[in-house]
């Protein structure tokens, strides 16, 4: 099981969270050619170390928030609020 | 490599060292892998065929599945591909002179509410109008057929009903893939273990051949069947696909009589259990939240899972639980397989199988193998090719998983 420091509400067990997947998506723009449209809809990046997700803390205080996790041993690197840039993950 | 990777009857193929180049590579010696080298031989008559893996025969999920089979997928060009393969199944060990220990003993999908109950016989109409076999039981009939499943009408979710596939079963996943294995093999087919892919040879936009922990191979024609590693290799290759790898856990009992006569699941409550030949009470998890390469899951899902069985059935109370282990697996937005060719010239896909590959064995081999002969999608696989997410035609089977995943 993970344990994921939640920006507000500190580190807390994985069940109270849920997983949002990629994080910093990018709306492709109304005037965006199909193949944007579905690289924006169905390709999420899937790298094997760091990767940088969005999860929800469900069952706290219900904020959605961004985590940098290694996907070769689950260890968490850091998490940040929604308006914090990466560089501030902790 | 540890030494005792190869304890394995490697008596059953050779351990050859990769010639120069072959008409045709697949990557990945998973049975989906295997199966594609086998019918090339077989059915095509391509022998210089080799099935490269990084690890060994028998190393991830081939053996890490809960070996159910079964046909009951909603849409026709699912219901198509996956009766291909049952078929397939029921003559399989008579094609490959082996015992695989092919059950056809039943898969029974339980239901516990109405508009379970709706998309239950939604399900046996649309199957049989595509000439599959499907019933539906009610409470009653249900307990007839498993004695041992909980229908008291008390519990949280009391059984309503359920659909039955008779024809659908288990088999012993390892015996397939040595079965396979061997009749590739036979048939001339170079089964590489212990090498690892870590990037393709290109001309153009044509792929000639990869580079690996054995040096440069050349090829006509590549496959790639890297199930949960397929989002690394198409990366090297230098094409995204719409994959997420995440922990899937299942879990086996210790080895107790056999008592339960079928195959049972349940979507509403959770459970996904049948028993091996030997034994063990084999029990599937959902998958994990998260994506993954790293093998294994978090506890809790184990913990949910044996609870929800315990409801359906209370007996098992006081079996221990032996082992628990998770495979990565390769899951699609719709949850349907991607199969056929890629932006990359002479490179085909075969991938996104995700939590359900087990059952797909023989027909992914079959169609996989007439797609990489004939470098075109054989006409079951046209509707899952990669375009279909630009067209936005998904085939959504996320319902057609035995559990919610």
């Amino acid at each position: 099981m993970l344990q994921i420091r939640c920006p507000w509400c500190g580190p807390r067990d994985e069940p109270e969270f849920r997983y949002g997947g990629e994080a910093h998506l990018r709306f492709p723009g109304n005037e965006a050619d199909p193949a944007a449209w579905a690289r924006f809809l169905y390709y999420r990046d899937n790298p094997a170390g760091a990767y940088r997700e969005r999860w929800v803390h469900t069952a706290g205080c219900r904020q959605w928030f961004h985590v940098i996790r290694d996907t070769t041993s689950h260890r968490i690197l850091g998490s940040y609020r929604l308006d914090e840039p990466p560089e501030r993950a902790r | 490599m540890p030494e005792h990777a190869f304890h394995n009857p490697d008596f059953l193929w050779r351990n050859p060292d990769p010639k120069p180049s072959y008409d045709v590579i697949v990557v990945g010696g998973g049975l989906h892998g295997l199966a594609t080298g086998y019918y090339l031989a077989k059915n095509h008559g391509i022998a210089n065929v080799a099935v490269v893996e990084r690890a060994w025969l028998g190393s991830g999920n081939a053996v890490r599945n809960t070996t159910i089979i079964r046909s009951n997928y909603l849409r026709d060009e699912s219901a198509a591909l996956y009766e291909h393969s049952l078929k397939l199944w029921e003559t399989l060990a008579e094609a490959l002179d082996y015992d695989l220990l092919f059950d056809q003993r039943g898969v029974l999908q339980l239901h516990h509410s109405q508009a379970d109950v709706r998309s239950g016989t939604r399900l046996v109409h649309a199957l049989r109008l595509n000439g599959i076999d499907a019933e539906w039981l009610d409470t009653e009939s249900v307990k007839e057929f498993c004695p041992l499943i909980n229908t008291s009408q008390d519990i949280r979710y009391p059984v309503v009903g359920a659909f039955l596939q008779r024809r659908g079963g288990i088999a012993r996943h390892d015996a397939v893939v040595f079965a396979l294995a061997r009749a590739a093999n036979r048939l001339g087919v170079d089964l590489i273990q212990d090498c690892q892919v870590t990037g393709f040879e290109k001309a153009g936009d044509r792929v000639t051949g990869i580079v690996t922990s054995k040096g440069r191979i050349g090829a006509g024609r590549i496959g790639l069947v890297g199930a949960g590693r397929t989002p690394l290799l198409a990366a090297m290759a230098g094409f995204p696909v719409p994959i997420q790898s995440s922990p899937l856990q299942a879990l086996v009992s210790e080895i107790v009589d056999q008592v339960l006569n079928c195959v049972v699941m349940s979507s509403g409550v959770h459970v996904y259990l049948s028993q091996a030949h030997k034994g063990e009470l084999v029990m599937g998890a959902g998958r994990d939240g998260y994506t993954s390469y790293a093998q294994r899951g978090s506890f809790h899902i184990i913990e949910q899972q044996v609870a929800d069985a315990l409801q359906l059935f209370p007996l098992f109370g006081r079996i221990h639980l032996l082992r628990t282990w998770a495979g990565i697996v390769d899951v699609a937005p719709d949850a349907s397989p991607i199969i056929g060719p890629t932006p990359v010239e002479n490179l085909f896909l075969n991938c996104g199988w995700g939590t359900g590959g087990f059952k797909a064995t023989p027909g992914s081999g079959w169609v996989f193998a007439d797609t990489l002969a004939n470098g075109r999608p054989h006409p079951l696989v046209v509707p899952f090719g990669l375009d279909r997410f630009e067209r936005g035609d998904l085939l959504d089977e996320h319902g057609a998983a035995a559990v919610a995943h």
